[in-house]
């Protein structure tokens, strides 16, 4: 009797395990690829040891709108020739700025196209509510792409959306949103 | 049906005996929201035009023959036929300003509200959309573009109503409270005649809630209780009487 309860009790045991491990970390590995920034921005060396201003690069507009990331023509202010010894940055320079390409830099947030975020309408929010702390990082974190939509992991989703708002007392009315 | 009150309600006001019937709000609002350019636009039941110019006629013989133009956008009505039927709730009456919205990715194609849509402001895609090479160049990125097998319409271009908001967000202004130039969809601001009013209905400082206490203001079929925000001018008699469905010599009728 005894043996045979064991038989039914450590197959079921193995298999639970191995359904966990399998769902918990073997299916976020093969859904998501991981990816890093073309260019290791150290966003330290630039706060803090060169004193620049979140807003030297990310702006809002005369019109409202937000600038997002900086383009080529930020960075060339400083960047026209190699400043320092960092290899990204004599990277950057030889393949960017020399021949005038812009960066492709990986959006960790970066939303569908048909729904619309307002950056000055959430301007009283932190920053890191829904974007990683990159000021604090000397390498931007790496970039999980689903492999099935392409879309960012940490692109926000519409519960989170919808939740805040509701939360708020803010409309969650579809246009609100979505465009 | 229960209708949302809304502090704000955008409205157009359309003068008939302005338009000429050119067509430059057709232009306007098909570059503005990305409508692809037909690839058989002979077939018009398969062509997409939000903003759509009919013919009148008032059906006398020269030299008394009249005709006018009347260009119809979405009526963004305040009881929408539309809504009350989408079973995916992909079009809603429910953002402050009364705008219907419409969200593709949701649309089904199932199509009930355009056979709900009393207007025929409403239209299907039947085909991907394809731009002719660097015309692409063109779209515009504030609007999503829409695939084939979903259901399209005017939105009073809602995209510049945020764009208005955060420029009123920038200013330090009111949101809620736009002045009257600070958001107008394109076919009102090409409008060469200037037939085409727009603004907030409930804003006495708006020019169009002025217009609409008109006697010669009217609004399509409002028998059938759709309460659009979209009016019309006509000093014409005729004209507002096409407005809705009349008996032949009929005296009764809330515009006529």
């Amino acid at each position: 009797m005894a043996k045979s309860k064991s038989c039914v009790v450590l197959p079921f045991l193995i298999g639970l395990v191995a359904s966990i491990v399998l769902g918990w970390w073997g299916f976020p590995k093969v859904l998501y690829s991981q990816k890093t920034q073309p260019i290791r921005f150290d966003h330290i060396v630039h706060v803090e040891d060169q004193g620049m201003e979140c807003e030297d690069c990310h702006a809002f507009r005369d019109d409202g709108s937000f600038t997002g990331l900086p383009t080529n023509a930020n960075c060339v202010d400083c960047h026209e020739d190699v400043q320092g010894d960092d290899p990204d940055e004599a990277l950057f320079v030889a393949e960017y700025v020399e021949k005038e390409r812009e960066v492709e830099w990986l959006v960790y947030q970066k939303q569908p196209d048909n729904a619309y975020f307002s950056h000055i309408a959430h301007k009283d929010i932190e920053c890191i509510n829904c974007h990683p702390d990159v000021a604090n990082m000397s390498t931007p974190p790496v970039y999980f792409e689903n492999r099935l939509t392409g879309y960012s992991k940490d692109t926000m989703k519409m519960w989170q959306c919808e939740r805040c708002h509701a939360q708020r007392g803010t409309s969650n009315a579809c246009f609100v949103c979505h465009k | 049906m229960q209708a949302i009150e809304f502090k704000v309600k955008w409205g157009m006001l359309v003068n008939l005996d302005k338009c000429t019937g050119c067509g430059a709000c057709t232009v306007a609002c098909r570059a503005e929201n990305n409508l692809s350019p037909e690839v058989e636009a002979g077939n018009k039941l398969r062509t997409n035009d939000w903003m759509n110019i009919y013919e009148l006629s008032n059906g006398e013989p020269f030299p008394h023959h009249e005709v006018a133009y009347l260009p119809r956008p979405c009526m963004q009505c305040g009881k929408p036929s539309c809504s009350t039927v989408c079973p995916v709730v992909a079009t809603t009456k429910d953002e402050e300003g009364g705008i219907v919205s419409q969200v593709y990715p949701r649309c089904i194609g199932c199509r009930y509200c355009m056979a709900a849509c009393p207007y025929h402001a409403r239209y299907f895609n039947w085909f991907d959309p394809v731009w002719p090479e660097g015309m692409e160049k063109t779209l515009t990125p504030y609007v999503s573009a829409r695939p084939r097998g979903v259901v399209e319409k005017c939105t009073f271009c809602h995209h510049r109503f945020m764009a208005a908001k955060e420029r009123a967000r920038m200013n330090d202004e009111d949101p809620t409270q736009l002045a009257e130039d600070a958001y107008i969809p394109a076919c009102a601001e090409i409008c060469p005649t200037g037939a085409i009013t727009f603004g907030d209905l409930h804003n006495p400082d708006h020019e169009i809630s002025k217009l609409v206490a008109s006697p010669n203001a009217f609004r399509l079929l409002v028998k059938l209780g759709t309460d659009p925000q979209v009016y019309y001018y006509s000093e014409r008699e005729w004209v507002r009487k096409l407005g809705d469905n009349y008996l032949k010599n009929d005296k009764g009728g809330e515009n006529v």
